[in-house]
């Protein structure tokens, strides 16, 4: 039996709620509010409760898909990364920067959306930056 | 008062007769639950006290059912305070836990913490360490029934509408296990929307803790609007009390009133 509570900061905005992944034998099984965080002392909103939920989701998508003909299709790494480098290149040769916009994740940690960022502004050249938390 | 429950986990530990015993432990500087399964680890325990006397309790009977419900035949110890004890007793009434299945290591609060959560009961039947302190008399709950009742009704409404919707009193609750609940059903509860329906949300939940609510004060600690919801469970529990005698989790095979089919109370 391997019963954890893991201490980690909540990804959905950038208060930083403290807490705790519950998991038993690798599998998550719930938050526990972490009482001694300093910033929210043991309180949670309602996402930050149920924020252990989308890592086990079925939905959540575990493999790149790339539309073709229509119909999304299961490729590898290299071919999605390459398909998004050549087709962002292309873009913004043709139309200009600001054809672009990224979006960024609410269930990623606030450095990998940092980089989305600074991707977007210091590599392609745009401001069209945003988020799903700010719908 | 620590190492009389080190020294008698480390005894369950070592004769095998639990697999692992539910409690607190202290690491990275922050309090957390945990299972101890060596005695090795015991360095770590904690009983929750980290500023101030009880001001790290977690929902430890609720770590207990997540295990159990997976482990089913094993034995489990638990760090037990009085209110947590309490909370045992309803959880075996309820069917969530099989008493054959759990060893409860019990300790008393002293008088400090007793008197911030005026309990009734602050220690458990059999304690391993700490000395019993008394009941403590009911001051909070005893001001708001001293307001008129229009005064009173604005001032729950007032709080209630403080309201996030967080669920973090359901969610932080022991009691609370059921796998569909009421504060879901979209007949009671509008989904999706703020702010949350007043006074429904509450007191359907105040209704469905009458007999459960074992007055542990996790909820109100849970609550970012700071809504005196323990004041509002220790009502519900006063009024299941002065009805039918009956107070959650005292009595270890004392069945609720609720679940039972019968006539009705000549009152």
């Amino acid at each position: 039996m391997d019963y954890r509570n893991t201490l980690t900061t909540c990804t959905y905005c950038g208060c930083g709620c403290n807490l705790f992944l519950e998991s038993l034998d690798g599998r998550l099984t719930g938050t526990i509010p972490c009482k001694t965080g300093p910033v929210n002392e043991g309180k949670l909103c309602i996402k930050g409760w149920n924020v252990h939920q989308f890592v086990q989701s079925g939905k959540r998508l575990t493999k790149p898909l790339l539309r073709k003909n229509r119909k999304l299709e299961e490729v590898s790494w290299d071919e999605a990364l390459d398909f998004i480098a050549s087709r962002l290149k292309h873009i913004k040769a043709a139309d200009g920067p600001d054809a672009v916009g990224f979006f960024a994740s609410a269930k990623v940690t606030n450095e990998e959306n940092y980089l989305m960022q600074k991707f977007a502004r210091a590599a392609i050249g745009t401001n069209n930056v945003d988020h799903c938390a700010r719908l | 008062m620590i190492d009389t429950i080190k020294q008698k986990i480390s005894g369950l530990l070592s004769d095998a007769s639990v697999k692992g015993v539910v409690a607190l432990k202290t690491a990275n500087g922050h309090v957390t639950p945990c299972v101890f399964q060596k005695e090795d680890d015991l360095d770590m325990l904690s009983l929750g006290d980290m500023q101030a006397s009880g001001d790290t309790r977690y929902p430890l009977n609720k770590v207990l059912i997540t295990i159990a419900r997976q482990y089913p035949d094993d034995v489990f110890g638990v760090l037990v305070r009085g209110c947590d004890e309490r909370g045992l007793y309803t959880l075996y009434r309820l069917n969530q836990l099989d008493p054959d299945k759990v060893v409860p290591i019990g300790f008393c609060c002293p008088e400090e913490l007793a008197k911030a959560c005026e309990c009734k009961k602050p220690y458990p039947d059999d304690p391993v360490a700490g000395e019993k302190t008394k009941e403590i008399f009911q001051n909070r709950m005893e001001e708001i029934e001293g307001m008129d009742i229009s005064k009173r009704f604005s001032f729950w409404m007032d709080q209630f509408s403080k309201c996030i919707k967080c669920y973090g009193c359901r969610n932080i609750c022991s009691m609370c296990f059921c796998r569909e609940c009421s504060l879901e059903c979209e007949d009671l509860v509008s989904k999706g929307s703020l702010p949350v329906d007043i006074p429904v949300f509450h007191l359907t939940r105040a209704m469905h803790m009458a007999d459960r609510c074992i007055d542990c004060g996790l909820c109100e600690e849970a609550c970012p609007s700071d809504i005196p919801l323990r004041v509002l469970y220790k009502k519900t529990s006063r009024i299941m009390n002065a009805e039918f005698g009956f107070t959650s989790g005292i009595e270890k095979q004392e069945k609720s009133p609720l679940s039972m089919l019968g006539p009705a109370p000549d009152n």
